[in-house]
């Protein structure tokens, strides 16, 4: 089981904060096939918010065939984000932690490092398309 | 599916002064609808109208179907829990819920029961010596055992602890996902909606300034940022809502349907926050027309 939380200054909303949080779960292995998600009720009690925010949410995942909701019994995990890319997760990220460490080590402050980031991955966009 | 809450030109007058005026709404069932704006500007006079406890001077007002407090059965349908979450600070808590059951004939008497266990405190106790927390809890019990179709809450959170609020309104949103209900909550804080609406109505020096569901609205606002300039050569697509110019930098918020194409705009996302004060700061007079006559009054229309 996963727990939603929602940022109430990032500016994106609500609903699509629980649809990324569901698809980032799935696309690292937290959540597999069958897993069930948490239910309205639940989410609604501990994020105290709109039930049909929620519902959206578990709608959109249903439409992208990642959930299926089971009247009564609640919604469940059909179809995983994780491909075989999975295994490769873990040397990419300590791939990264060395990165990390080096950038610090060359000076460069958190900000630089993201904007760092975002413009190679940009880069690296443009160079596929 | 009825309205909620429906109204046609609908105005409220004391002696001279208009509390609410020209109001023309339409707030669905089965939502939660947050009321937003700052103090004075009739949001307890709409909503003492929805209750039946005012009578419209001008206009009709519709709840759930009927004029406001017309028989028992009308009563029936709508709570109202009103400013400061009032209780009788004499009586018990056990006092509340017997009155509770006298009065109401849907009463849900389990319901009261679990939901003041749940606050874990004595029946005996007389609410004068309630917390403001636990007061508006149990206000908030007392409204949903009643069963009703509707919910008005009037600035329910304003006078709770930022903790006392949350609690409160996880249990609301909880009741919202029990049971079938339709919520109207107001608050002149919008940051304590945000969450729980998915309507949004705001009312400005009497009268409605925007109206509509809250995804609708977050995905036609955007802020636009850019080097300054005048909104003249704003396309004509895009509404202006609020401009702010330094000598260098122009801010607007615009309204549009389709996407910003002009490359010069950093465009970002706006919290519903911003999006209703920006409609707020908007002067009145703005309303009638803008000096500059191409990018037109912003459109208030209510959203379907």
């Amino acid at each position: 089981m996963i727990e939603f939380s929602l940022d109430g200054r990032s500016g994106v909303s609500p609903y699509l904060q629980v649809v990324h949080q569901v698809r980032q779960a799935l696309r690292l292995g937290l959540l597999r096939e069958g897993d069930q998600l948490p239910t309205v009720k639940d989410v609604v009690a501990t994020l105290a918010i709109n039930p049909n925010t929620v519902l959206k949410a578990y709608r959109e995942l249903e439409r992208d065939g990642l959930v299926t909701a089971r009247p009564g019994v609640g919604t469940f995990v059909t179809r995983t984000l994780a491909d075989d890319s999975l295994a490769a997760h873990e040397p990419l990220r300590r791939e990264l932690q060395r990165w990390l460490v080096k950038a610090r080590a060359a000076g460069v402050d958190d900000e630089s490092i993201e904007a760092l980031f975002r413009s190679a991955f940009r880069g690296g966009q443009r160079g596929v398309a | 599916m009825t309205a909620a809450i429906a109204t046609d030109a609908l105005g409220k007058r004391y002696r001279r002064r208009w509390a609410l005026s020209d109001c023309t709404l339409d707030i669905p069932a089965g939502r939660v609808t947050g009321l937003v704006g700052q103090n004075g500007a009739g949001k307890s006079t709409l909503l003492n109208l929805a209750a039946g406890l005012l009578r419209p001077t001008t206009g009709t007002i519709e709840v759930c179907g009927g004029r406001p407090a017309t028989d028992a059965a009308q009563l029936a349908k709508v709570g109202f829990v009103a400013q400061d979450t009032p209780t009788y600070a004499g009586l018990s808590i056990r006092d509340h819920l017997r009155l509770g059951a006298r009065l109401n004939p849907g009463w849900d008497e389990s319901l009261a029961a679990s939901r003041v266990e749940r606050l874990g405190l004595d029946p005996g106790q007389k609410t004068g010596r309630l917390s403001g927390g636990q007061r508006a809890q149990l206000a908030l019990a007392l409204g949903l055992a009643k069963r009703p179709e509707l919910l008005i809450l009037d600035e329910p959170v304003a006078s709770l602890d930022p903790f006392a609020r949350r609690e409160f309104l996880q249990v609301l949103m909880e009741a919202v996902a029990e049971q079938e209900l339709s919520v109207v909550l107001s608050s002149h804080v919008v940051s304590d909606l945000e969450r729980v609406c998915d309507h949004v109505v705001v009312l400005v020096d009497s009268q409605v300034r925007l109206a509509g569901e809250v995804e609708a609205l977050l995905d036609t606002h955007h802020r636009l940022t850019g080097p300054r300039r005048t909104t003249r050569e704003m396309p004509r697509d895009q509404q202006v809502v609020s401009e702010r110019h330094t000598d260098r930098q122009t801010t607007l918020v615009v309204r549009t349907e389709g996407p910003v194409l002009d490359p010069s705009w950093t465009v970002t996302q706006l919290g519903l926050e911003d999006l209703v004060l920006s409609y707020m700061e908007l002067p009145t007079s703005d309303l009638t027309g803008r000096g500059d006559g191409t990018t037109g009054a912003p459109s208030l229309e209510v959203l379907k």
